[in-house]
This record gives structure tokens, sequence and C-alpha cells, in this order.
């Protein structure tokens, strides 16, 4: 491994960082200092959590498109909310709560920052990016959606679009239609074009694909919906937390993202949406928190984005969410994306020396910082248990793109998919465990 | 970086049993025939059944199928193990007599694809004695 040159997207700028034998476009040392759990042995009991007897092989994680890990300061972030000022928002005028809700209000404003955002109206916290999702396709598509319109999708459209638009789609008559892709896993924007029509009142499309990698040209896709008088949402699951991302330069009127998949917790999904759009929308959940005023007989709302964020929020979830855009641009993301292409690019490259494996998607350059392949003598699932042996964590399955694995006449494919704290090192552990597969299997 | 301890998962006997699988194909007569799939991973197995003269012993199995190791040596093994047992020794098998014969830990996401073959026979058998009705085919998942 030492004698791999390195890709000349390392770059050798001021900003380049030594890491033993390899370049990187980021301190990885350092970054994987603040990730305790990398540090991990597996491979003993699994029914208690936490290291154990028998842990004795190091892990090696490359499962950062299904969670990513949490850094010590978005952790601590967390704890110091609950050990120091934890209080619920908005309704208590004591001490603790003011803190609180100053905290919880912020984050918004943050995140709005961080994406680009007018201001904390258009950032409503969720549970993540499947209840972003439901969110509009409740209180705007259940409203005004009817038989007459259509709602434009892809075809490597993820489960949480996919079967929320087509659900959607059966309640209101609405017709479902999905973009065709080229033989590259590139979308085929001729198809787009005569898809998205006169009747189409929303194009809800990925930024990034979690299976193929494709990253896709969401301000065309934009453009095409709005030269329709369609709305476009982008679901940016696997974009945010991998390359700078800013909705007023996409243009788009709703965006999705989850906390989780960006060194930040669990439990907690953003919408973006345009503040004149959330304005019009109507409550998707209703209860404490989002009313203005109560009677007996009716209610008014909480002005945004508190208007959709009813009951008791993600008041811990969204401080750690602060704390973890704090954390990415501090490394900077045009710098986490530098990083995750040339990982993606030298993996690309490694797999495709074997005839026998099948890289899903666009090249390596072309790539979001994941792979999803196949080998052809051994199951995803078998694949993903014999690398478990060798400490290394991937997904096997259908990665919740059902349709688009029957498009790809494959099951279930196995994906890794790559970090800040990833290095090329532990590329060759995946590439030397898929090789003892097929070896084990031939 | 370490090679811990090997395959145990992948223990010879499975790999043996999804290499060469036993009773691989279609019996010509059977006295039922059931299929069953794990959708989510694609495996897919049809188990054939010949029952003795008593119409409760089974005589033959043959099986046929597709997907993983683990499901596919679990049915080969199946239909190694089940000539000779009666259907109610059928309906009485549980999970932990398919790991036995499987002889390995088999991780909470693998049991569903070793319980398959299992499962498939167990609704095969409940169909042809009439205790179920209107089952096209098993899936796992239910």
């Amino acid at each position: 491994m030492d004698t791999v040159t390195p890709k000349t997207c390392y770059g050798l700028g001021p900003n380049h960082v030594v890491m033993g034998t390899q370049q990187y476009a980021l301190d990885v040392e350092s970054i994987r200092a603040d990730f305790p759990v990398l540090d991990r042995q597996v491979g003993g009991d699994v029914t208690t959590p936490g290291p154990g007897e028998g842990d004795d092989t190091p892990l090696v994680y490359l499962d950062n498109a299904a969670t990513s890990h949490t850094p010590e300061p978005v952790v601590e972030s967390i704890a110091d909310f609950y050990r120091t000022y934890n209080a619920n928002v908005h309704r208590g005028i004591h001490h603790l709560s003011q803190e609180a809700s100053v905290a919880y209000e912020e984050a918004h404003d943050r995140v709005a920052e961080f994406v680009g955002a007018d201001g904390r109206e258009e950032i409503v916290f969720t549970k993540n990016t499947t209840e972003s999702e439901n969110l509009v396709a409740y209180a705007w598509g259940l409203a005004a959606l009817g038989p007459e319109d259509n709602v434009v999708m892809t075809q490597m459209e993820h489960h949480a679009s996919l079967v929320t638009w087509q659900q959607i789609g059966k309640k209101t008559g609405a017709e479902v239609r999905y973009v065709e892709l080229d033989d590259d896993g590139t979308l085929d924007m001729d198809d787009a074009a005569a898809k998205i029509d006169d009747d189409t009142a929303m194009v809800s499309v990925l930024h990034v694909s979690n299976t193929l990698g494709t990253v896709n040209p969401v301000e065309a896709l934009t453009e095409l919906a709005h030269d329709h008088d369609a709305y476009a949402f982008v679901d940016g699951a696997q974009a945010v937390p991998h390359m700078p991302v800013d909705v007023g330069e996409i243009g788009c009127d709703f965006y999705a993202f989850s906390g989780h998949k960006m060194c930040g917790p669990t439990g907690i999904g953003v919408l973006y949406g345009k503040e004149a759009i959330l304005d019009e929308m109507q409550p998707y959940l209703y209860g404490g928190e989002m009313i203005r005023s109560v009677t007996y007989e009716d209610s008014e709302w909480e002005e945004l984005p508190w208007k959709f964020e009813a009951g008791t929020p993600v008041i811990a979830q969204g401080i750690g969410l602060h704390a973890a855009v704090d954390y990415l641009e501090e490394i900077g993301m045009d710098r986490v994306h530098d990083h995750e292409s040339a990982l993606a690019s030298y993996a690309y490259d490694r797999l495709t020396e074997w005839d026998d494996v099948t890289v899903y998607g666009p090249p390596g350059e072309e790539r979001a910082g994941l792979v999803a392949f196949n080998l052809d003598s051994v199951h995803a699932h078998d694949l993903s248990s014999i690398l478990n042996e060798y400490g290394v964590a991937i997904r096997a399955g259908d990665h919740c793109t059902q349709p688009l694995h029957d498009e790809l006449g494959a099951p279930a494919s196995a994906r890794a998919s790559f970090y800040i704290y990833n290095t090329r090192e532990e590329i060759d552990a995946l590439v030397d465990a898929v090789d003892e597969a097929r070896q084990l299997f031939a | 970086m370490g090679i811990g301890g090997g395959s145990d998962m992948y223990r010879q006997q499975i790999l043996d049993h999804y290499k060469n699988p036993r009773n691989y194909g279609e019996l010509a007569d059977p006295d039922f025939s059931h299929t069953g799939e794990n959708p989510s991973c694609g495996d897919t197995i049809t188990v054939d059944v010949r029952l003795a003269d008593d119409g409760e012993t089974i005589e033959y199995v043959a099986f046929s199928g597709d997907g993983c190791a683990i499901s596919q040596a679990a049915a080969s093994m199946l239909s190694e193990r089940l000539p000779g047992t009666t259907l109610s020794e059928l309906a009485e098998m549980d999970r932990e007599d398919v790991t036995d014969m499987l002889g390995v830990d088999i991780s909470p996401m693998r049991i569903k694809c070793a319980v398959l073959a299992r499962q498939v026979a167990q609704d095969g058998a409940k169909l042809y004695e009439g205790d179920i009705e209107d089952l096209d085919v098993t899936k796992t998942e239910d």
C-alpha cells in the first residue's frame, strides 16, 4: 500500500497533511483522535453493547452513509446540555428554560447559515430526512395534489421519498413518474425534460445517490421544475454531510437532511423550505409548541419554524447538531469533499482491478464518497459477514433502494462509504478482506 | 490488520453444502412443493417433499433456489435431515434446531436466511395437511 502513488486530487497545497506515508486533504490523524469509537476492537459478543470479551479485531468503519460517528465536541455539547442547562424550551420563564430556548433557537440559525438559508424561519427540525419528506408530502401534497397532477422522482430514489410520494399519489390520484438512468448511473436529463411537464406539481430528487454515488444536477432539475411551475424538493441526506451545499444557489423550494450522517446525533433531521411556501402550508402535526393561542373552538399557529415543531422538540439533538456543524465547518466542507472523493476514487480503482467485481455508478472522480459493489461468486450478505470477521463494517442489502436494485439486476449489494476519519489503509483492509472472501468461496 | 479467528460463520460444512448442494433439483411426483423468499435478500427456496405410504413420514426431499450461502446450505442440510422424520416432527423444528444443524453461530441479522428452508418446508406441510390455506409464497419477514 505504501507503493501506491497518491492521486493528483490529493493535491499538494499548503493545507496538505501527511499522515504516515499518506497525504490527505485534511488532518486525518487529529480528526481520528476526536472519535474514540474508531479505536475499538470488535468480533466478540454482540448481545452486550460496548467493548467486551472476544473483541480482538480492530474496527474498520466504512458504513458512514448509514450513519457517521460522533466526535467528542458533539458528545460534550449534548452532555453539557443535560448536565448544566437541561430544560424545556419556549414555555419557562425560569433561567434554565431561557438558556435552553436560546441554544435551541440558535441551532436553527447556525444550520440556516450552514446551508445558505435566509434564516431560522426556513429551518424546521424534524426526526430525520424521512420525516422531512413526509412533512411536505402530508402538509402540502395531500392538500395540493389531485388526479390531474404528477410527481416526478428518479429511478435511483431512496425509499424515504419514493414510498412517501408513491403513497401520497395513491391517496390523491396524482401520477408518480421516475426519471430513467443512463448506463453509467447518471440521470437521463432528456428523460427528465420529457417527464417534467405542465402537469408536474413536484419534482423530488436525490442530491447524491446513496447507492450509486451519483451527484445529481439539482440546479438544472430545479430549473426544469420551475419552468413548469412545479416545486423542487431535494433529498440531501448524502450531500450535506459531505460537500458544501447552498440551497440558495440550488434554488430548490425544499431541502432535507439528517443530523446523524454528519457527525450529529440521531433523532434530528432538517427541513429547509422557502419561507413564503412554508408560510402558506398548514401544520403537519398538531399540539403544544406550535400554537400561538388556543380556545375550545379554534387555534392559531405559532410563527415559523415553530408552527411545524409540535410538542417538546428535539432540544438536545438540535444543540448537538449545532456542534456538529461547527465541527465540520472548522475542518472545511471543501476539504471534507476532497478527502472523500480521493478515498472513493481510490476504492473504485482498487475494486475495479478485479474482473469479478461489479461496481455500480459513475467512475471514481465523478462520484460521492461511497462505492456499492458485488463480487460475482459471493452474495453481498455473505460478503458482509466475512468482512465483519476482519473488523470491516460495510452495509449489505438494498440500501433502501429496492426498485433501483431491481433495475441493476441485483437483489443486494455491498456498500463501503467513507468519511473524514477514513484512511487509504482502511480501504486496503477492505480490499484484502474482499479477497479473503473470494478465496473462501472459490 | 489482524485476522480475527477465521471465518467461524462459514465453517467448512456450510461452504461445502453451498458449493455442492445435496438433493438439489425437483422431485418428479412430490406430495407437496412450496416456495419461499427473503424479499430484502433475494434468497429463494423451493422445497419438494414426497411422503412414505403412511402419509406421515418424509421419504424424499429436494430443493432448488438461489441466494446467500447460509440460506442455500441450510436448505441442503435440511434435505438430508428430513427423510425419516414425520410431518409432526417437522412442525416442531424451531430456530435452535436449525442453528444446531448448521453448527455455527448465526448473527441476528442473518437468522432469517438460516430459517428460510425450514419455514418453507413447514408451510408446505401445513398447506398439504390443510392447516393453512391461501399461502402462495412464504416470506420470512411476514
